[in-house]
């Protein structure tokens, strides 16, 4: 671990326990965040990256989430094992995480200025006139005039309110900022805003980012370093560029090949067959097999590592010399592309 | 896909209004809106949320009573027709929806749902042909014959929109609009419905009106599109040419808002500045105006028409020529 490591999460592993079944959202995740950083979380519904957020926010329901095993060091400080009060004053002032829908998040009944002056009166920064001036500050900073501060949320686009929101995430300079579909309930054009937004934001302030998204290419303007979940593992790791351009994972390969795209004709898309597995059963090797192209026996029965190929981390049997490496074989014969 | 066939619409719409009256006063919703689609093809209508796609949708169907206008479905003026008449119409006319999640009744069994429509038609004759009819239908959309007697909260995302698709089929429709199909979808599944929406349309000479939000969708799927903003329909072309070279402003500006995933980091130029405006009321004149580069004083006093540019390029902008 070196010195500018933000946030180290090892072997981070959390369950939701209910009366009829242990759903197994996060296994054995491993991740590394720098100062300044900018890591995207990408996966489908059930993969597992709102789990990761709430296991590092400490804000997993209390009832049935579990983190069963792993460490979350923040700052070198293991988050798993902070006091609910210490909690408190880490969330909102040294990480901060906005949320998917800006219409159910602000508070309906408290002027926008009031709701970015709480969190900063709540960890101590000066007095109630000095928290309401650099409230409006903030309003200006995300692109909304100050003399707006005292409206209420109704009385803001959706647009206008997910930046309301941003401003309370950013008002006390956290060092982490998790942003989960920050611009899924947005349309195109004000998405490119706000994701704009969030960019320059972070030029200025250095803050460091997970933005969790299913989608790739929100992800691919935002981030350098990309993580792919697939039912609750993190089947490939490493730069944005290199994992978009050249998959090594096959699950990568097939979200890939599955998505219509802009920017390349397709003439038909290649689905990933079958579906996602159900989170309450534990599987005997890959949980990819029974939807990869390539499988072999040996998946079924061998639970793939970590490996490393190209700076990357890739879990897939391939690249742990226990099968053929397909995947390469038939790039190199020009197989894959459409 | 587009041709070899003998290209006649199937649909045709003109000056199609819907207004809404409010409080306010009244929600221009759609806002003379004319358009045709050739059989078996696709017509994508693409915007932002409020740009009128899915009340366009609807009242084609007359889901929603249009306001004014007409709708030609098969040479018939299907808004002057009584409601007895506009049912035998409406079996050749479909709808899928959005949510797969909200649109099928709970309490109902996969086959319930599908074989509904074919009862109230009356399209069988007895139980065990309705029964084959309903397996039929399950066995097009690929639904596992286990399935029949499953309630949709045992299904996932995918399943339940077969059977809204299934359903959709079940009168053996020559239209669909299809609204949002895909867009709850995650992306993986995405993609089988897509492929088995394609596969149908070749198989049975679908006509289809596909109405969504993501640029992405609505160009893999599409022939033409139409891309609306405030209840207007500002462009319209061969879905391949709009994306290489736009012509309206917004059309420019909402392909430019697209993130792509080759782009480099944050390479998000020419961001829309400000928000869509308010369809109560409208003021006349071009309704992008306000967020609009190149707006000059002469684009307020009168809605620019859809002017056909030949090529199958309509754009309604009265600067087209210069900019």
């Amino acid at each position: 671990m070196t010195d500018n490591t933000l946030l180290s999460i090892n072997n981070l592993t959390t369950h939701y326990v209910t009366d009829e079944a242990i759903i197994h959202a996060v296994n054995r995740i491993n991740l590394e965040l720098k100062t300044g950083e900018s890591l995207g979380l990408v996966g489908e519904s059930g993969a597992g990256k709102s789990t990761t957020a709430y296991s590092i926010m400490g804000i997993l329901p209390k009832l049935t989430g579990k983190i069963v095993q792993g460490e979350i060091l923040f700052q070198g400080k293991d988050l798993t094992r902070t006091s609910e009060e210490q909690m408190r004053s880490i969330r909102g002032s040294q990480i901060s995480m906005i949320f998917q829908d800006p219409m159910t998040s602000l508070n309906p009944i408290l002027p926008v200025g009031d709701q970015i002056a709480e969190v900063l009166e709540i960890h101590g920064t000066g007095n109630r006139k000095e928290a309401m001036e650099k409230a409006g500050n903030m309003l200006e900073m995300v692109g909304i005039p100050k003399d707006r501060m005292h409206e209420y949320q109704h009385q803001f686009s959706g647009g206008m309110k997910q930046r309301v929101i941003i401003a309370i995430a950013l008002a006390c300079n956290p060092q982490l900022l998790i942003a989960d579909e920050p611009t899924t309930a947005l349309d195109v054009t004000i998405q490119a805003q706000v994701l704009k937004m969030i960019k320059d934001l972070r030029m200025r302030l250095g803050t460091s980012l997970i933005l969790i998204s299913h989608n790739l290419s929100v992800v691919a303007q935002l981030c350098e370093n990309v993580a792919i979940l697939y039912a609750g593992h993190i089947v490939e790791y490493g730069p944005l560029r290199d994992v978009f351009s050249n998959p090594f994972h096959p699950y990568t390969e097939g979200l890939l090949n599955c998505i219509p795209r802009i920017d390349v004709d397709k003439k038909r898309l290649s689905p990933i067959r079958g579906m996602m597995p159900d989170p309450s059963l534990v599987y005997e090797g890959c949980v990819f097999k029974p939807r990869c192209p390539y499988a072999e026996d040996i998946c079924g029965l061998v639970t793939p590592g970590i490996s490393e190929p190209a700076g990357r981390k890739v879990m897939c049997l391939m690249y742990q010399d226990l099968m053929p490496n397909k995947m390469s074989i038939d790039k190199a014969k020009g197989k894959i592309n459409d | 896909m587009t041709e070899g066939k003998n290209l006649q619409p199937i649909l045709s719409v003109e000056n199609l209004k819907k207004y809404f009256q409010t409080s306010r006063g009244s929600l221009h919703a759609v806002d003379n809106v004319s358009f045709e689609i050739q059989e078996g093809q696709t017509l994508g209508v693409v915007g932002e949320s409020g740009c009128g796609k899915t009340t366009t949708g609807r009242t084609i169907l007359r889901l929603i009573e249009p306001t004014s206008g007409t709708i030609r479905f098969d040479n018939i003026d299907i808004n002057n027709l009584p409601k007895n008449d506009l049912r035998l119409i409406r079996s050749k006319m479909q709808i899928i929806f959005q949510d797969p999640y909200s649109s099928l009744d709970p309490r109902k069994t996969v086959a319930a749902t599908i074989s509904e429509p074919l009862v109230i038609h009356k399209r069988v004759a007895n139980k065990r042909e309705l029964r084959e009819r309903v397996l039929a239908l399950m066995e097009m959309v690929e639904l596992e014959e286990r399935l029949y007697s499953a309630y949709p909260h045992e299904l996932d995302g995918g399943r339940r929109q077969r059977i809204g698709i299934a359903r959709a089929l079940a009168l053996e429709p020559k239209f669909i609009v299809c609204d949002e199909p895909v867009s709850s979808l995650d992306v993986s599944v995405q993609a089988q419905i897509i492929n088995l929406m394609q596969d149908l349309q070749d198989k049975l000479k679908l006509t289809y009106m596909f109405v969504t939000h993501d640029m992405a969708v609505v160009k893999h799927i599409s022939d033409e599109i139409a891309v609306m903003y405030l209840g207007q329909i500002i462009e319209r072309a061969p879905a391949k040419e709009l994306f290489e070279h736009q012509i309206h402003p917004y059309t420019r500006a909402l392909i430019a808002a697209i993130p792509k995933m080759g782009a480099n980091l944050g390479d998000l130029t020419g961001t829309l500045k400000g928000e869509i405006g308010s369809p109560i009321e409208p003021k006349p004149g071009c309704r992008f105006a306000p967020r609009c580069d190149y707006c000059q004083e002469s684009c307020t006093r009168a809605d620019p028409p859809l002017q056909d540019l030949g090529a199958g390029r309509y754009v309604a902008c009265w600067r087209a020529s210069e900019i």
